[in-house]
């Protein structure tokens, strides 16, 4: 009871429990017209899923023997886990290069790619035909080390730990936790440099899952390099993603936002503008390398290949010359609107490999039954109502609570002199 | 010292082989007492299409009876009530059947796919499903370049249903797989790989005018356990001639390999790049945790 009296101490004199219960309740209005919406889809798609496990996979999807992987793999997990990218790119920008300009984000960024790598886990399990035998690839239950999936699946469990031993900083300061705080503050480097490391892997490892499709996918989305793809398109769809969802927290969440962080906002989003258009610029070039090495110049005047070059060029190179011109002139619309059209790119990029493309040749064609779009919907509404609540609470945007700046004032001293006794 | 260098060199020399050629011999008999792979090879010229292997697949694995004839339409495909199917085919030699079930790949890509083993190579030639280990991931049917496994959609507890060559109801007891044992027409012979393929020659040497000029099973997919051989093009007969001659597993190897070196090197760059740019002195007021 010693440790629930020092908490109580920070959070008004309240004990934990009556704290937690406190901030489970709502805040704010309730009928706001994202929730009028997300609400009956929410409980549309929980019955859904009721249905789903008691009568089986089949009985709301689409999926066929041919094809096994519909949206669910497709969207929620592959495309989700792209925009999920930005974690590993801002801490790497802000951790490892030490551009402090774009510190701010962190959090915000983090805390989308921890939820979203939940979430997707989370869709996974649906995805999953024998659920319950999901640990055995985790406890030894033999372990297949040579498939692709197996490195995934570890590196989802382990990326999702780095990012909330990333997170949980913020989490202390809610509680009001100092010594933990403390603690778990030391971990974030290596956190970080692990998220990194495990990022570049399974982010091109969901590339890799299909590789051994060869004849099932489409030649133009085909190559050995859908790894090295899918890795350089993750940098920019995660960017893109932080551009998009900071122009919808800055007008949601603007009273958590400190007023410098409201002018230091222009700045972060011309720095990831221009980082985007480098990216792009390198996995246009990536993707324009390969498809000359393929050789398919005649497929191109096919309906796949009509929508190969829509996928390349309206949705790659045109948002990279737009993010190019927008930073140039300074236009922070322009940038949202290349980053909106990028992230478009990106779902037509992901489920071109794993779907559209994905037995192409088939007479009968895959097309998801409204019913997996709305648990599509489900996850993905449950997801922003989880970060809306974590938002609301802890200093996720808002700035910390005093007594982290004094703390850390009273660190710095010490550790400053420490680094001139070793220089 | 000239000596320790040597010995250095053969050190690592014996290293960096067993790094380049670790999969291989992990897909290869591991040892000279294990037992060569045993696979049945399907004779298209002698099959009459009397179906009798589908009743008999059904019956030895417990499945339900295959449809009648009169109520057959078109080209069929195995599926999760049916592991083997046979189909008539109009050829440009007339009308040949054609047996369709797992092919038992040499290096499977269902198995290399399996995060849980629970598709796996036995050392005697079946790839088999165990329910224990599976997680209905289904990554084993994106994978199969025949389209082979196949998954219980409409089941709440959902298996994987794919031929087994009949291992462990029948393979394990000394006999031989169900639909092998009753052919009437000797379309179906069961032994080892090496003996089939000596018969296969055997057969088109004898009859060079019968057979199309080629094994299908000898180079497809990496080499199969199963075996074709038919008077037609294999395409003719509904086999997936775009499949690959080298093995599967191959095309994901190049990935897995970089993963160690990734673990390796990236941690130790990015820990370079943030002591380097590391400033010497960081007043900043916004958090450095």
């Amino acid at each position: 009871m010693n440790s629930g009296h020092l908490i109580s101490a920070d959070n008004d004199g309240k004990p934990i429990w009556k704290f937690l219960i406190w901030e489970l309740k709502p805040r704010g209005k309730w009928l706001t017209p994202f929730n009028i919406i997300s609400i009956p889809i929410i409980l549309l798609g929980i019955f859904l899923i009721v249905i789903r496990f008691w009568k089986g996979i089949g009985s709301i999807t689409n999926l066929s023997q041919e094809i096994p992987w519909g949206l669910w793999i497709g969207f929620d997990v592959v495309t989700g886990v792209a925009f999920a990218g930005g974690a590993y790119v801002v801490t790497f920008m802000v951790y490892i290069l030490n551009m402090k300009k774009y510190q701010s984000i962190v959090r915000v960024t983090v805390l989308n790619g921890f939820l979203a790598y939940l979430f997707y886990a989370g869709a996974l399990l649906l995805d999953l035909g024998r659920p319950w035998n999901v640990i055995n690839p985790i406890i030894g239950n033999n372990f297949g080390v040579s498939s692709v999936l197996f490195l995934v699946a570890w590196h989802f469990l382990l990326y999702m730990i780095a990012q909330l031993i990333e997170i949980s900083p913020a989490i202390a300061e809610w509680l009001g936790a100092r010594r933990a705080r403390k603690i778990l503050s030391g971990m974030t480097l290596a956190a970080v440099i692990f998220g990194i490391t495990l990022s570049t892997l399974h982010q091109s490892g969901l590339g890799a899952l299909f590789l051994m499709a060869k004849e099932k996918i489409h030649p133009l989305w085909y190559s050995e390099f859908i790894p090295i793809m899918f890795f350089v398109s993750s940098i920019f769809a995660g960017l893109s993603m932080v551009i998009f969802e900071g122009s919808i927290s800055g007008k949601v969440f603007a009273n958590q936002i400190s007023d410098k962080n409201k002018k230091a906002e222009n700045g972060i989003i011309h720095g990831l503008a221009k980082i985007c258009t480098g990216t792009m610029f390198a996995y246009f070039f990536l993707q324009l390398l390969v498809f000359i090495h393929g050789k398919h110049w005649d497929l191109l005047n096919t309906p796949m290949g009509h929508w190969f070059l829509l996928e390349m060029i309206g949705f790659v190179l045109l948002p990279m010359m737009l993010y190019f011109y927008s930073y140039r002139k300074n236009s922070v619309f322009l940038i949202r609107l290349a980053s909106i059209l990028t992230m478009v790119g990106i779902v037509l990029n992901r489920l071109n490999v794993t779907v559209i493309g994905f037995r192409w040749d088939m007479p009968v064609r895959y097309v998801p039954s409204w019913m997996e779009l709305v648990v599509t919907f489900t996850v993905l509404f449950t997801e922003i109502w989880i970060f809306r609540w974590v938002v609301n609470r802890m200093p996720v945007l808002r700035e910390s609570p005093n007594w982290v700046k004094e703390e850390k004032q009273q660190q710095q001293q010490p550790a400053f002199g420490k680094q001139h006794q070793r220089a | 010292m000239d000596l320790h260098r040597r010995d250095f060199f053969r050190f690592i020399g014996a290293t960096g082989l067993t790094l380049a050629v670790g999969k291989e011999l992990n897909a290869a008999p591991k040892a000279k007492n294990d037992p060569e792979l045993r696979g049945v090879l399907y004779d298209a010229a002698r099959c009459k299409g009397c179906r009798g292997c589908e009743y008999d697949c059904a019956d030895a694995n417990g499945l339900p009876e295959p449809p009648p004839n009169k109520e057959i339409k078109g080209f069929r495909k195995t599926d999760d009530k049916h592991r083997t199917v046979v189909n008539e085919f109009k050829t440009s030699k007339g009308i040949v059947y054609a047996k369709t079930q797992c092919m038992h790949c040499n290096e499977p890509a269902c198995a290399a796919a399996c995060l849980t083993q629970a598709m796996t190579k036995t050392k005697d030639g079946p790839v088999i499903w165990r329910s224990d280990k599976c997680m209905g991931c289904r990554y084993c049917m994106v994978s199969c370049p025949f389209d082979i496994p196949k998954f219980e959609f409409h089941s709440a507890n959902p298996k994987i249903e794919k031929c087994t060559m009949c291992y462990e109801s029948r393979l394990k007891k000394g006999e031989l797989p169900a639909c092998v044992e009753n052919c009437p027409n000797e379309a179906l012979m069961f032994g080892t790989r090496r003996e089939l393929i000596q018969e296969a020659r055997r057969r088109m040497f004898d009859k060079p005018d019968l057979y199309y000029d080629q094994i299908y099973g000898e180079r497809e997919a990496g080499g199969t356990s199963w075996l074709y051989i038919s008077p037609v093009p294999f395409n003719e007969i509904g086999l997936n001639t775009k499949v690959q001659t080298g093995s599967y597993p191959a095309l994901t190897k190049g990935f897995l390999y970089t993963v160690p070196s990734v673990f390796v090197l990236v941690p130790a760059l990015l820990l370079g790049i943030q002591q380097s740019t590391k400033k010497e002195n960081h007043t900043n007021d916004n958090g450095d945790e």
